[in-house]
């Protein structure tokens, strides 16, 4: 919403400086969006004419004019083509900072020839881009005047983002009104608004109300008038440049009068030129198959829950949005009917975005238009075309019913302290609500009010709260600390949030980089992923690569690494804590950490062998997430692959059936897929998965740790077995061996190969025997190997290697 | 016939000390006092000696063998001691040579940014509580006010699923705010909770992602108003942007789901095109609150009789983009290393009182 300082003094008489209303307006709830305010950077730009114009005795373009500045003559060097005696135009006196060029003016010497000052283009003072020549005035312009108040250029624009509920805003009186109950003057009262002009005649010309039963509300009520001998043409100079100033250009008088009460009352109004109509105006629902040919020079197709204007035979308007360009007013018009009816908010609203018009007249019925503004809004509109068109006016005619307003709100006044924390005397509460017209009258110890017409948005006490304390002040709110909290937590996050933050911190501690992907992405890959199910895509996705919400991070990651790897980063590694979705129900999202891999683990070097990511990084990387979310340290690791995994290379950790994380290498076609040229590798790890410990473990103190004083013996195995039969199954059944004695069992060589059958392979691992009360002897140790070497025979069904 | 002893001595001591290295000693060593060597010899002499005699030619020869035992040791010391030094002198590498890589891990800069916001509502008593990202309407929208058709509803461009087999479209949430409506249904008073977490709404440009982040807040019980409100908040921006009297301005505004509303503006400068936070003579807006709406207090089952609070909400995206310089809103999810390198965090920063929120 547009308007300018002297539009706002029409209707408010104040003393207050531009900046205090802005500061006002901004606090009370009508933010200032922007002002743009000539006339500080204009000020010493004067009106001036050229009494002498000569050629410069040194220089062929340029001129020495005797510039008349109102008090003195100055001798000045113009290079402009249109200088020349007798012209009036701007001036600016040495020492003037000219804001076009961005420099400041001094006395000098061209060619020769002194001048002091400068005659000034446009384009100096920043109006337009105009450099051809300087400003001309009109002959009749006083001298020696401020430029800027000549030109109008010193009112200035003032622009607020308007919220939705203040419908009553989208017209200069009630910002006005908004302002004098914040203390920045009177509410003036505006001649011609309460006017009756008393019509000489009935119009010929008659209103009808077609509407189902339900559809009531599209246009309640319908006030018009007949205007017949009217003489179109320009509006007057004031009314021009009041449009012109905010951005709206004049049309034609007719037009001119619809918009200024629009912008002014925010009473929008329609006027059709009836020579155009056939017969009575009816205002229905849009028949199917309708279209309008609009004031905006488009066509646009209707529908059964649009509301139009038309006469016997078509429609002629939009209702609340748009006017047809085949009944509009011309040059030409002399019999007018002008329309100022209350259409529905929500049709409006749901037509206009519909249609995707934004129109004044929308920006107000869809906030709501006051329903008692259509006989105030025709009868001035009248006055207005009568003055500046002539003609003669029928009586006003009015069809359906104003919709019902009135209603009683009271207001207990200790609650602006108790909700909004600000003390308000009882007396200011009710001088506030009074300006704000909501007739305010005290009983029972309450405020009763009767919120006005114009204000549908206040519909209970904590919206009179918020109006008597917006306008004293949200700045008078006094800050308190909150009280300390009964409920006081031990922790701000539960066990499965502080989970993500652990696994974040722990990856990235392993060198991985963060990254943060979309929860949406294209349904093609994420078919690739085990996801892409219709429940799952986008109705409107914003494009066709983000349609479907993710499966898993991992596609999101591969493209991440792809597009780093096209940017020559070789080698990374990226992960996301975050959401994944398997059903658009409440409990299908559910949340994991995902990294990939890819390039080298270990980088080229002058002492090490390089080395490509494999499965046993991102295998590490797994069980440190599982490590760092508290999942049990011992789940058993399983060969298993997805189908956009390495089939051999590729396993998961599980709990029976509870699958806590996935690692492998990335199959080759999904890389290839991504377009990466080079391995990559990736896991995911279910942050919710691992059993949440028991309650009574919380807040436990730790196991007491008891340290063995005598040493450890290490003993190596070297197994014979199938070569499909995992090592796992050997260092577990070594460690279950003997489970007092054997505190440590690991595999540390797999081979297959010379000296060992097809088939087969060797596998070694290391047993820890861990005396308790006596060292081990020989026959001790003898007689736990030999619990070694049978379990794990039993288990792998291999031998021992001889 | 017995030898001169002191030639002896001066003999064995000269082949000691002009044994060159270890295996020279070690000859020279056998040589005078191995099983063969001119001491044992010298020993063997003593039998065919007067007995009178005897014992001071044994203590002579012990002496002897003694000096040249105490100069091969003092010898081998020396050779050794050289061997060493020979042989680091050949192990000199090229320190200039790189280390082995180590790669450093980055924290991207919305967790940072969450875990500083949790961390400083948490001392307030503040819980996380979270909801899913795809919502229904009612949570969405109606619940909080927020009517079919009503303008707040149309500046939100909402992403919405297919239809399901029940013909409702699930939404993406627009704001965190169905939280709000979630907690409340299922927590009594006094609550709570900040909310952070991923919104969407359908616009992508410079300054919009069709994905990003919000936390949001919510006190219920009887007695918090808007000055607490008002001091809740400008402690978090205080804390948040480490300016202990930064200027922080509340102004009406208009939330469906808050009555009434305000938004919140922090102190700033801006010069030539360069935005600095902290005091100035302008302001700039970082978030939306007010008193929960009575409607959505009764839409969750709470008295709103007896029961009131305050709600606020803000964008995460946006107030790391200020408080850490992050000039452009989309390459927060570019995913690209260079980027997370220099604007994300070392894994050890984690945000605490202790040693304030960033380093």
């Amino acid at each position: 919403m547009k308007f300018t300082l002297s539009w706002l003094k029409e209707h408010l008489d104040t003393e207050a400086s531009l900046q205090e209303i802005c500061d006002k307006l901004t606090m009370i709830g009508l933010e200032v969006d922007s002002v743009v305010d000539k006339g500080p950077a204009l000020s010493a730009f004067q009106t001036a004419r050229v009494i002498s114009a000569t050629q410069h005795p040194n220089a062929d373009r340029l001129r020495v004019c005797v510039v008349d500045t109102g008090s003195s003559e100055i001798q000045v060097v113009c290079g402009a083509p249109n200088a020349r005696e007798g012209m009036v135009g701007v001036f600016a006196p040495s020492g003037t900072y000219i804001p076009g060029t961005d420099f400041t003016l001094k006395d000098a010497e061209i060619r020769g020839v002194g001048s002091h000052g400068m005659l000034c283009s446009e384009r100096e003072l920043q109006l337009s881009d105009d450099h051809d020549g300087i400003i001309e005035l009109p002959a009749d312009t006083p001298i020696g005047a401020p430029y800027a108040k000549v030109a109008g250029l010193d009112d200035p624009i003032i622009e607020i983002g308007l919220t939705p509920n203040r419908g009553d805003c989208a017209g200069v009186r009630g910002i006005a009104r908004d302002l004098a109950a914040a203390g920045l003057g009177a509410l003036k009262r505006v001649p011609g608004w309460d006017q009756k002009v008393t019509g000489t005649f009935k119009s010929p010309i008659k209103v009808h109300l077609d509407f189902p039963e339900n559809a009531r509300a599209a246009c309640a009520a319908f006030a018009g008038r007949h205007i017949r001998g009217v003489k179109n043409g320009p509006s007057p100079r004031w009314l021009q440049d009041r449009l012109r100033a905010i951005g709206l250009r004049p049309i034609s008088a007719l037009v001119d009068i619809t918009n200024f009460f629009t912008m002014d009352a925010a009473r929008p109004l329609h006027v059709f030129d009836v020579s155009k109509l056939s017969g009575d105006i009816t205002a229905r629902l849009a028949r199917p198959g309708e279209t309008l040919a609009a004031l905006d020079n488009k066509t646009y197709e209707l529908d059964s829950e649009m509301t139009v204007i038309g006469d016997q035979t078509l429609p002629h308007a939009l209702g609340g949005i748009i006017g047809g360009e085949e009944t509009g007013c011309t040059d030409e018009t002399t019999e007018v009917f002008v329309e100022s009816a209350w259409f529905d908010p929500l049709r409006t609203a749901s037509t206009g975005r519909k249609l995707n018009i934004h129109s004044d007249a929308r920006y107000r019925f869809e906030r709501g238009v006051d329903p008692e503004s259509l006989l105030p809004g025709i009868e001035a509109a009248t006055a207005m075309i009568l003055d500046l068109c002539g003609g003669e006016p029928s009586e006003v005619i009015f069809a359906g019913e104003t919709p019902k307003w009135k209603r009683n709100i009271s207001l207990r006044p200790n609650r602006t302290l108790e909700l909004a924390g600000i003390e308000i005397d009882k007396t200011e509460q009710i001088r506030i609500l009074n300006v704000l017209g909501f007739e305010p009258s005290e009983a029972n110890d309450k405020i009763q009010t009767v919120p006005p017409s114009w204000r549908p948005d206040i519909d209970g006490e904590a919206d009179l709260v918020e109006e008597v304390t917006r306008i004293h002040g949200f700045d008078t709110i006094k800050a308190v600390p909150l009280s300390q909290f009964e409920n006081q937590p031990t922790a701000a996050l539960n066990l499965l949030q502080a989970r993500r933050v652990r696994a974040r911190r722990a990856l990235a501690g392993r060198g991985m980089t963060e990254a943060l992907t979309f929860s949406f992405m294209k349904q093609e890959d994420a078919v690739l992923f085990g996801g892409g199910n219709e429940s799952l895509v986008l109705d409107n996705p914003i494009s066709a690569d983000l349609d479907c919400m993710r499966p898993s991070i991992i596609p999101n990651l591969l493209a991440a690494a792809s597009r780093n790897f096209a940017r020559s980063k070789r080698s990374g590694a990226l992960f996301e804590v975050g959401p994944i979705y398997l059903d658009p129900s409440e409990n299908g999202q559910d949340w994991v950490a995902a990294g990939v891999r890819w390039g080298d683990a270990i980088p080229r070097h002058w002492s090490d062998q390089s080395r490509s990511v494999d499965v046993f990084d991102v295998k590490a990387d797994a069980l440190a997430a599982l490590a760092a979310i508290g999942a049990p340290t011992e789940a058993p690791v399983n060969q298993a692959a997805q189908s956009w995994q390495h089939p051999g290379r590729s396993g998961e950790i599980c709990l029976g059936k509870n699958l806590l994380a996935r690692f492998g290498e990335i199959h080759p076609k999904i890389i290839n897929h991504y377009d990466i040229e080079t391995a990559v590798v990736a896991f995911e790890v279910f942050i919710n998965a691992p059993p949440e410990p028991r309650r009574k473990q919380l807040g436990k103190t730790k196991t007491f740790l008891k340290l063995d004083s005598l040493l450890p013996v290490d003993r190596d195995f070297a197994f014979i077995m199938d070569a499909d039969v995992p090592a796992a199954k050997a260092v577990t059944a070594a460690r279950l061996a003997d489970r007092e004695m054997i505190t440590e069992a690991e595999a540390f060589d797999s081979y297959q190969g010379k000296g060992i059958d097809n088939g087969q392979k060797s596998v070694a691992i290391s047993v820890t025997f861990q005396p308790k009360n006596a060292t081990l002897t020989d026959a001790d140790i003898e007689s736990l190997s030999s619990k070694v070497v049978k379990a794990v025979e039993k288990a792998t069904g291999g031998h021992l290697r001889g | 016939m017995t030898e001169d002893l002191g030639a002896v001595q001066a003999d064995l001591l000269a082949a000691v000390q002009s044994a060159g290295d270890l295996k020279a000693l070690e000859s020279a060593r056998l040589a005078a006092i191995g099983k063969k060597g001119r001491v044992g010899a010298l020993m063997q002499a003593l039998g065919g000696l007067p007995p009178e005699q005897r014992k001071d030619y044994g203590q002579a020869v012990n002496a002897l063998k003694q000096a040249v035992e105490a100069a091969i040791e003092l010898r081998k010391a020396d050779l050794e001691a050289s061997a060493l030094d020979a042989k680091l002198a050949a192990e000199q590498v090229d320190v200039t040579l790189p280390i082995r890589s180590e790669v450093e891990g980055r924290i991207h800069p919305i967790s940072q940014t969450i875990d500083e916001i949790v961390q400083i509502f948490g001392q307030m008593g503040f819980q996380v509580a979270e909801g899913p990202d795809l919502e229904d309407d009612w949570k969405n929208f109606t619940a909080l006010n927020i009517p079919e058709e009503h303008p707040a509803r149309q500046e939100m461009d909402t992403f919405y699923l297919r239809a399901g087999e029940d013909g409702t479209r699930p939404v993406l949430r627009t704001h965190t705010s169905p939280v709000q409506i979630r907690t409340m249904m299922s927590e009594k008073p006094p609550i709570r909770v900040i909310v952070p977490g991923r919104t969407f709404r359908s616009d992508h440009d410079a300054t919009h992602s069709p994905m990003f982040h919000q936390v949001e807040g919510l006190v219920i019980d009887e007695v918090s108003h808007m000055g607490h409100l008002k001091g809740c908040l400008i402690e978090f921006c205080r804390t948040f942007f480490e300016i202990s009297d930064l200027p922080v301005r509340f102004r009406n505004s208009h939330f469906p789901f808050t009555e009434p509303s305000a938004e919140v503006d922090i102190g700033c400068t801006r010069t030539n095109g360069e935005l600095r936070i902290g005091h100035g003579d302008d302001w700039l807006e970082i978030l939306g609150s007010g008193m929960v709406h009575p409607r959505v207090l009764e839409n969750c089952g709470i008295d709103s009789n007896k029961y009131q609070g305050f709600a606020f909400g803000m964008g995460i995206e946006r107030i790391a983009m200020l408080k850490y310089g992050i000039p452009d809103l989309r390459t927060f999810y570019d995913s690209d290393l260079r980027w997370l390198k220099h604007y994300g965090f070392v894994p050890l920063d984690v945000p605490g009182t202790l040693g304030g929120l960033h380093r």
